[in-house]
């Protein structure tokens, strides 16, 4: 499953037969030069969430919930409790800027912690089953749960209502939509609820509409903007929709051989495996949509309904969670256990093709081949753009589960490897450091 | 210097008013009215080395025609019987002295009549009173005998003796003169802790004699009062018999004896309180308070007459008693004593005295181990020994050495980048501030925690006092273990259980180690041998490491020797045999320190298997596991061989002094967690082979059971020795190498350097050979692995700097090649099998003069110094670079981020001439002290390797 990357022996080049690109050592774009690995999970990481500015949450697979500084990479609390995994965690503030974590086990328990004290405020235990994600809705101070089962609890963990279950899958994902909506991903199907909370603060949840245009079971469901949401299916379908009439906007079926040319389909002899067309993940940052399909990227624009940017074996093995950053920067991360920043770049002009020069030092046997359907699809879509590699972190080694960025703090990894990876920027640290140092030698009056 | 030097003289003048001797050796200095004005462009003070004290003369020790071989020290007494006679030299190889004539030598030293203070009934006192003499220290030579010595004067308290004091002195004898008088203040200073610690362990030893000998004025009283009694009842009523005037007579003898004797209670407890004029008598507060609470309790109890029913009762089973013979007697008392728990205690039995004394040459007198209490005598017998140790060498030696010491002492913020530990420098200071002690308090705080229980002689009391102390078990325990004079540390053989089992960090098994030997008195004897049976698989598992752990670089250096003789360069062997500078002898001089302390560490490392459960029961047990070592075991071991439960020597870790000369101890002592590596099968015979060699002080240096291979660099405290050998390998590597200066940028600017090779001995060879250049590698060298064979992680990276990977062809050789592959942009791999060197580029100039492959040097100590200087300029940049405000923050707020780094850039390649490259070295190291700097001072390992960082940079492959 894990392929990794064997650059750099003479003696394993030629056994090197993946067209995965490899940028090299040298990295010029890449700030993380300096890392910091966190330990104190017992198993797989799969959650981190961001607190405040300066704190942070992991959780996984050892039922572990671990609060840190961002900024020391000190563990501050061990929010211990739940006998099995973490299945969903959310960051829950209601209002009074004060930021509680809400965390679903599969030991059917949900709880509500305290991240400065550690201590377990609220729990509730014996669901009838084990809770997949959950929602909080800040402006009506609830929160929903979203498993076998469907249920509305308030502040206090009491439960408002609840809907039975759905189907043998029950729901996967869900999000918020406009007017006491939410949208809720039930095996191929979007569901949509609405809320009403009546005079006597009871909430009733009314099945508004039900999507069903997927063709296979939705993998992935966030909110573009204000007006539309979207949605990826395990075949590569990413559907546009309406937020206020739940209409398709726009369908998108990504399917990484049409645009290839037959050159390319010799590695893989066989039709493409669901999983490679599987859409892992999405993000957005309101214009863009950024899908993880398989183990390559896509960048949709949800304006002109059009791929911006597209490549196809972006990692070595499955991609499970991507960013957008500003100014077409993004960033995904993989089962091959690395990281790589990527940059949304104005494809060279056709007369000057993409050299390998371009993915770093090392040649490979194949990557000469990498140009080949970049160069072929400018003349398909006229504004097509390419996503170039800036950068890589390999640290982990293990698959990476999520990271999650705090801007030019840093950026945090977790991973399979039980390990999370806090990357900084070295120079700021360095900085920060004199700062430190010289604040301290004025404490001290001297040395 | 000159203020030490007159402050000395006028103490010694102050306190020597007496002496005529034409002997006694002025003590002035030449210069001492010298040069004042200073110069104005010099360095501050605190930064200047100061000039050898005498410029004009030859520093090295001149040839003298002393008769014995090496500076000693002699204890010696003014008997009242015999005269003056020697006691004891430390070192006790009568080889030290030589022909030396001690006797006469004693004669001369205590023939200086120091203090003629009146001892005995001064004229307005009813009572004798107790001298309260100073000490007094002298500097005496004999230039016949080429003998020089530093004279300690000091009188203990004795009962028995004239006056109740007995004079004593302890000389340190050298063939130098100038070497006394340049360390007179230290001598000084040392020779009153010890004596301070004799004094105190004799005012204990004098107070219980003096107690012992109220109990038994006390029960004569008793017997007499009766007898007393029974004659007034049955003779007539009004007339006097001689006889029963006799009775009378010696009834209020016996009175007048025990106010007399009560009287010189309250004056030894009543010592404290005297103003000291001695400025170096600084006692340890701990003894003294404890030796007054014992006085004062002793002085509640005779406050008055005992109550005579007290021993009227027991007199009569006494004189059923005194039919049986005194064994059944013995058995009694000790029956009664299990009664109360209380096993151990040795009681005193009163015995009737006579009336007349016995003959001043009859008794014998006690010796100075009686004098004092056992513990005090051993602590300062081991301060002695270290004292010498400590004084071993020239002066010119001595003085580069204190030099080294006090310059280290003012960079504390770099020293760990490349220096060698400080630790003992630390303990240096901290010893001249606070009161020192050389009874080890820690151990027996204990005792403390439960008042001392002083045996009386009745058992009423006894009982009572037993009742009032906290729980009863305890309480006779503590009893138990002061009465024997054990050290026994209940508070560190908690931790001994868990600590077997921990996986081996270097404190653990110290820990361990230390807590073994405290279990001392009979219960915790059972609890500790019950755990050694239950717990650990044997005792001997946890030793075994650690004989691995210096023997196997060893066998490594030797056949690195063969191959260098075989080699291109004779840097190797040759220079072993035939010392030829200066530094060959000191480090000559090192090795046998080295090797002495070796013994040291030996028998410090067999010290805990004589204690719990030891010789007595389970002794054969170490025996068959290590029979080369009992011979060094036999020192501490068989020297009391009745008293198996006394612990000779106390715990090493809690030993403030011991740390200090027992250079190099540390890496052998517990096996640094990072150099816990499984070793091949001869590991053992190895390290049996060492313990041999190095028990065994004649060998030559150049047969080597010395650690110098180990692939520890600076890191904790390394010999001479060692720092010769590895700069021996540093040099043969620079030379061999032509990337060699490619290697240490890598090392020096931050990038762990994987050595990958298939044969061991070659990669940990490399190791160690560049060991060296890896800063801040830890106290023990943490920060270097030294064979690995197993795919390393990035956690790996982190906290090694430096690694041998074993380079397998089988499937798990494969990941680890996968590891380095996939962490290659971390690292710089240098193969020792093909010769080659894969890292990033480096053009600077920086360390072209360290590692140059032409160098002209041949030895290794001779690189070792000059890369010692190159480093120590480099750390010096860095250091500036570190504290230099406007290189790392805005001057003006205006200014940004970018200015700043210019101006840094600038600073690096105008300033300081470095390429791009050096310059990383220096950001490194100047991260390593910000780091260490701002990283709280007690933070534990994780801490101190906060973040790893590194850049993106290509490497290139560099061949040979």
């Amino acid at each position: 499953m894990l392929r990794w990357i064997l650059g750099g022996r003479e003696a394993q080049n030629s056994v090197e037969k993946s067209p995965v690109l490899c940028i090299g050592e040298e990295q010029p774009k890449n700030c993380f030069t300096e890392l910091q690995v966190l330990k104190g999970h017992f198993d797989i990481v799969r959650f981190l969430v961001q607190i405040d500015d300066f704190r942070f949450a992991s959780a996984g697979d050892d039922g572990l919930v671990l609060v840190w500084n961002v900024e020391s990479g000190e563990r501050l609390q061990e929010l211990r409790g739940h006998s099995q995994q973490i299945t969903a965690i959310s960051a829950f503030s209601c209002g009074d800027g004060f930021t509680s974590l809400l965390t679903a086990s599969s030991d059917r328990s949900l709880s509500l912690w305290d991240p400065d004290t550690g201590n377990r405020v609220q729990t509730i235990s014996d669901l009838q089953s084990s809770v997949k994600c959950l929602l909080v809705l800040e402006r009506l101070s609830v929160w929903l749960s979203g498993g076998q089962e469907l249920c509305v609890w308030d502040k206090d963990f009491q439960l408002l209502c609840h809907r039975q279950k759905h189907s043998d899958t029950g729901v996967a994902a869900l999000v918020e939509l406009p007017k006491n909506c939410v949208a809720a991903a039930v095996d191929k199907a979007i569901v949509i609820y609405r809320l009403t909370v009546s005079s006597d603060s009871s909430v009733l949840l009314d099945e508004v509409s039900r999507c069903s245009d997927h063709h296979d079971q939705i993998r992935a469901l966030i909110n573009v903007n204000d007006g539309m949401f979207a949605s990826g299916s395990h075949s590569g379908e990413l559907i546009l929709w309406d937020s206020a009439n739940f209409w398709n906007v726009a369908y998108e079926h990504i399917l990484w051989e049409e645009s290839h040319p037959s050159s390319q389909t010799e590695i893989r002899l066989a039709a493409p495996k669901p999983s490679e067309m599987s859409i892992q993940h999405l993000t957005s940052n309101g214009r863009l949509i950024l899908a993880a399909v398989g183990s390559g990227l896509y960048v949709y624009d949800v304006v002109t309904k059009a791929v911006v940017a597209y490549r196809k074996a972006a990692h070595d093995s499955n991609v499970l969670h991507t960013m957008l950053l500003s100014d077409g920067e993004l960033m995904s991360c993989s089962e091959d256990g690395s990281v790589r920043m990527w940059e949304v770049q104005d494809l060279p002009l056709a007369a000057e093709p993409a050299s390998a020069g371009f993915f770093g030092m090392w040649t490979f046997g194949r990557s000469s081949k990498q140009p080949g359907p970049q160069s072929k699809k400018v003349l398909e879509i006229p504004n097509l753009r390419t996503l170039e590699l800036t950068g890589d972190l390999i640290g982990h080694s293990g698959a990476v589960q999520m990271f999650l960025s705090f801007r030019e703090k840093g950026l945090v990894t977790c991973s399979t490897d039980h390990l999370l990876i806090l990357w900084k920027d070295g120079e700021r640290q360095s900085r920060l450091r004199s700062q430190a140092l010289f604040q301290k030698l004025e404490e001290n009056g001297g040395l | 210097m000159t203020v030490c030097a007159s402050a000395a003289s006028h103490a010694s003048l102050s306190n020597n008013t007496m002496i005529g001797s034409p002997d006694v050796v002025a003590f002035t200095k030449e210069d001492e009215y010298g040069q004042t004005t200073q110069d104005p462009l010099g360095l501050p003070e605190e930064f200047s080395i100061p000039l050898y004290p005498l410029a004009d003369s030859n520093p090295w020790a001149k040839t003298s025609y002393a008769k014995f071989t090496k500076d000693f020290i002699l204890i010696s007494e003014f008997s009242e019987q015999v005269g003056p006679q020697p006691l004891l030299t430390i070192p006790g190889d009568p080889k030290v002295c030589g022909t030396f004539d001690l006797n006469y030598f004693s004669l001369r030293i205590m023939s200086v009549d120091y203090q003629a203070s009146f001892v005995g009934h001064p004229p307005g006192s009813g009572y004798p009173r107790l001298s309260f003499v100073e000490d007094s220290r002298v500097v005496l030579g004999d230039s016949k005998e080429g003998a020089f010595a530093y004279v300690h004067h000091f009188t203990l308290y004795d009962l028995e003796a004239r006056g109740f004091v007995r004079p004593f002195c302890m000389a340190y004898v050298a063939a130098d003169e100038k070497k006394i008088m340049l360390q007179f203040q230290e001598l000084s200073l040392r020779f009153s802790q010890a004596s301070e610690c004799l004094k105190a362990g004799n005012r204990r030893a004098f107070a219980k004699e003096l107690q012992r000998k109220l109990q038994d004025l006390e029960y004569t009283h008793s017997v007499l009062q009766r007898e007393e009694g029974l004659q007034r009842e049955a003779g007539p009523q009004c007339v006097y018999s001689a006889h029963a005037v006799e009775k009378a007579n010696e009834l209020a003898n016996v009175e007048k004896s025990i106010y007399e004797h009560r009287d010189l209670l309250k004056q030894i407890s009543a010592y404290h309180w005297r103003p000291r004029r001695d400025p170096h008598a600084v006692s340890c507060q701990k003894c003294m308070t404890e030796c007054l609470r014992e006085c004062e309790e002793l002085l509640d109890k005779y406050a008055k007459l005992a109550n005579p029913r007290g021993y009227s009762q027991r007199v009569p089973k006494g004189e059923g008693d005194e039919i049986q013979s005194d064994d059944n007697r013995g058995e009694e008392e000790v029956d009664e004593d299990d009664d109360e728990g209380n096993k151990r205690r040795p009681s005193y039995t009163p015995q009737l005295i006579k009336a007349k004394s016995a003959k001043c040459f009859d008794k014998r007198l006690k010796t100075l181990q009686e004098l004092c209490e056992e513990n005090f005598y051993e602590a300062t017998v081991e301060l002695l020994k270290e004292t010498e140790r400590s004084f071993r060498g020239d002066l010119c030696y001595l003085y580069t050495r204190r030099l080294d010491k006090a310059l280290r002492r003012k960079q504390k913020m770099v020293n760990f980048l490349f220096e060698a530990d400080l630790i003992d420098d630390v303990q240096d200071e901290a010893e001249t501030l606070r009161p020192f002690c050389a009874v080890n308090h820690a151990i027996d705080n204990y005792m403390h925690l439960n008042p001392p229980h002083i045996v009386l002689g009745s058992e009423a009391l006894e009982l009572d006092g037993l009742k009032h102390q906290g729980p009863l078990g305890l309480a006779c325990e503590a009893a138990t273990t002061q009465e024997l004079g054990l050290l026994g540390s209940h508070l560190e053989s908690s931790p001994s259980d868990q600590t077997l089992e921990t996986q081996g960090s270097s404190e653990g098994t110290k820990e361990s180690f230390s807590s073994d030997k405290s279990g001392t008195d009979q219960t915790e004897k059972q609890e500790s041998l019950a755990s050694i049976n239950t717990e650990g698989p044997d005792p001997d598992s946890d030793l075994t490491p650690e004989p691995d752990q210096n023997t196997y670089p060893e066998r490594e250096s030797s056949s690195e020797d063969m191959e260098t003789t075989a080699g291109e360069d004779d840097c190797g062997t040759e220079q072993d045999q035939t010392p030829m500078s200066l530094l060959e002898v000191v480090s000559e001089l090192e090795a046998r320190k080295d090797d002495e302390c070796e013994v040291g560490t030996h028998s410090e490392l067999l010290v805990p298997m004589d204690t719990a459960c030891c010789r007595a029961q389970e002794g054969f047990l170490y025996e068959a596991a290590d029979p080369d070592a009992v011979p060094c075991l036999s020192p501490n071991s068989t020297l009391n061989p009745s008293k198996v439960l006394v612990v000779n020597q106390e715990p090493h870790a809690l030993h403030p002094i011991q740390d200090e000369y027992r250079v190099g101890s540390p890496c052998s002592e517990g096996p640094p967690a990072g150099l816990e590596l499984p070793v091949g099968v001869f590991g053992d015979a190895a390290s049996r082979s060492s313990i041999e060699d190095g028990s065994d002080c004649t060998m030559s240096a150049s047969t080597g059971s010395d650690r110098a291979a180990s692939p520890l660099g600076y890191g904790g405290s390394v010999t001479l020795r060692q720092r010769k050998k590895a700069g021996q390998g540093a040099l043969r590597f620079v030379r061999q190498y032509s990337f060699a200066m490619q290697a240490l940028w890598c090392l020096l600017s931050g990038r762990t350097l994987v050595v990958l090779g298939a044969d061991e001995g070659r990669v940990r060879r490399l190791v160690s050979a560049l060991a060296l250049f890896v800063p801040n590698p830890g106290k023990s060298g943490e920060r270097v692995q030294p064979w690995l064979s197993c795919p390393f992680t990035l956690i790996d990276l982190h906290r090694w700097k430096l690694i041998g990977l074993q380079r397998v062809a089988s499937p798990a050789g494969s990941s680890a090649l996968y590891s380095l592959s996939r962490y290659s942009r971390y690292i710089s791999i240098l193969d020792a099998d093909m010769k080659t060197l894969r890292c990033p580029q480096y053009r600077g100039q920086l360390l072209a003069n360290v590692a140059d492959h032409r160098t002209y040097i041949r030895r290794g100590s001779t690189y070792f110094l000059h890369l010692q200087s190159a480093l120590c300029r480099l750390v010096a940049k860095a250091f500036l670079l570190t504290f230099t405000h406007h290189l790392h923050l805005p001057v003006s707020p205006t200014e940004g981020p970018e200015a700043v780094e210019a101006r840094r850039r600038g600073f690096l390649q105008e300033q300081l001439g470095l390429d791009e490259e050096d310059g990383q070295i220096l950001l490194y190291l100047s991260r390593l002290i910000a780091q260490r700097y701002l990283q709280p001072a007690n933070s534990d390992y994780c801490a101190a390797i906060p973040c790893f960082s590194f850049n993106y940079v290509t490497s290139v492959l560099y061949k040979i």
